[in-house]
């Protein structure tokens, strides 16, 4: 029954970056570990198998952890925790409260997930980072992130790892409202903002983006290991998409439907939509400039005592 | 320069001066983050009592009377200041952010411990409670 899903959807609008298609190459592996602000290694992945069958199911691509982070979510957690062990039994869900101060905690515990109770709200980027470093600690080799609020439908996992199985060498999958015609409109307020980063890393990365806000995303090892070491702060979707870029790894989107959320309230009211744009511009423009988004070992710290003025 | 001018400046800087000097005696305040201070407080003592310097360095940026561009450099020492914080304020927010995931993590691994252990626990109770059963029915 799964395996009739996976053949259904396999479209996918991204396409992996040009000179990346294969293995590297020694020269590239040098321009890979050299160039400027490029210092994530990549780790040599298997070359595409064509005997690999594409039915392939959730196990046999590894573990897989979901994480939901979640604040004040308490008519939606429970739900979406259950739902997420009901259709896709193969997947341990982390639900990171980030600081909530009704039962969200209780609720997901309840419902059969494991709990990460951040001690106070750090908002979104560190809560989806903390994430990001159990999955690494684990050892998951590949993390889903779904909103706790409801708006992504645990069924359209299934097309991400479809696309995941396609490319071995993808390795940041977006669920796109916009890829398809999905039927899906957003605030006026919030669909410039959603348009214009689309139209700018779009042209950053050389391959269609079209929802570079949705935090609907499987990543694998490799962008695990990545976001563990270093995430954006405040509105983290639209430059992690950037800082993939930078440190030379890949992503495609797939056409996914999202479902109207299911209570709470957004992270971002629609007051706030401007000062969003114009924080995720100044982070995506600062973000070109930057030298390298992670320190390789050895470096000094990215949070040190010591400070320059 | 007006010399009671003068003498308010010298006494304002002074007094920064000692302030700062004492704080860090008193640990209130860090090195490291004294040191600005002190800067400031020094270049505009320096600069209130030796008039010849201001003078020329009004005359240099084009600043009609001396006492503006004591003004002007204070402000610029004011400036400096509060980027100083701002980029202290934002490591201490990256690093509590830190440290509250590694606090969470390590919260989730005791909770999953204790659980392991009360149900061990909860196990050894039921056995030996089973194994007094079987006494009594001999």
């Amino acid at each position: 029954m799964l395996a009739s899903r996976w053949r259904a959807t396999g479209a996918t609008t991204g396409y992996v970056m040009p000179g990346h298609a294969g293995e590297p190459t020694p020269s590239e592996w040098k321009t890979a570990t050299s160039g400027r602000g490029r210092r994530f290694r990549r780790r040599a992945a298997p070359a595409a198998d064509p005997t690999m069958p594409t039915d392939i199911r959730f196990n046999d691509l590894g573990t897989c952890l979901a994480v939901v982070p979640a604040y004040n979510e308490r008519d939606t957690v429970g739900n979406v925790v259950a739902e997420l062990r009901r259709e896709t039994p193969q997947l341990d869900v982390l639900v990171i409260d980030d600081g909530s101060t009704d039962a969200t905690a209780e609720l997901a515990e309840d419902a059969g997930a494991q709990v990460l109770r951040m001690p106070f709200n750090v908002g979104i980027g560190g809560a989806v980072q903390a994430g990001f470093k159990y999955a690494a600690e684990h050892g998951y080799d590949y993390m889903v992130q779904v909103d706790g609020d409801g708006q992504h439908d645990p069924h359209e996992i299934s097309k991400l790892f479809a696309a995941a199985q396609g490319s071995n060498r993808v390795d940041m999958i977006c669920g796109s409202r916009f890829a398809t015609e999905t039927g899906y409109i957003a605030p006026i307020s919030r669909r410039t903002g959603i348009h214009l980063f689309a139209f700018l890393l779009s042209r950053l990365l050389r391959q269609p983006v079209t929802d570079p806000t949705s935090g609907f995303r499987l990543y694998n090892r490799r962008a695990i290991l990545l976001f563990a070491r270093d995430y954006p702060h405040d509105y983290p979707e639209v430059e992690a998409v950037l800082m993939l870029h930078h440190n030379r790894l890949t992503m495609t989107e797939v056409s996914v439907r999202m479902l109207p959320r299911g209570g709470g309230a957004s992270s971002i009211s629609s007051g706030k939509s401007f000062y969003y744009m114009v924080k995720v511009l100044l982070a995506l423009f600062v973000g070109l400039g930057r030298r390298r988004a992670v320190p390789e070992p050895g470096e000094a710290a990215p949070v040190a005592a010591e400070h320059g003025i | 320069m007006d010399p009671r001018l003068q003498i308010v400046a010298i006494a304002g800087a002074v007094g920064l001066l000692l302030v700062v000097l004492d704080m860090v005696r008193r640990r209130a305040l860090m090195e490291r983050y004294a040191l600005l201070w002190l800067l400031s407080s020094v270049v505009i003592l320096g600069l209130a009592i030796w008039e010849d310097a201001l003078n020329t360095l009004a005359r240099q940026v084009g600043i009609v009377s001396a006492p503006n561009a004591l003004f002007f450099v204070a402000v610029g020492f004011i400036l400096l200041l509060l980027l100083h914080f701002s980029a202290a304020v934002s490591r201490l927010t990256d690093q509590s952010k830190v440290l509250a995931q590694h606090q969470a993590m390590l919260e989730l691994q005791v909770r999953d411990m204790q659980r392991a252990q009360a149900a061990d626990e909860d196990d050894a109770a039921l056995e030996s409670l089973l194994r007094s059963g079987a006494r009594y029915e001999r």
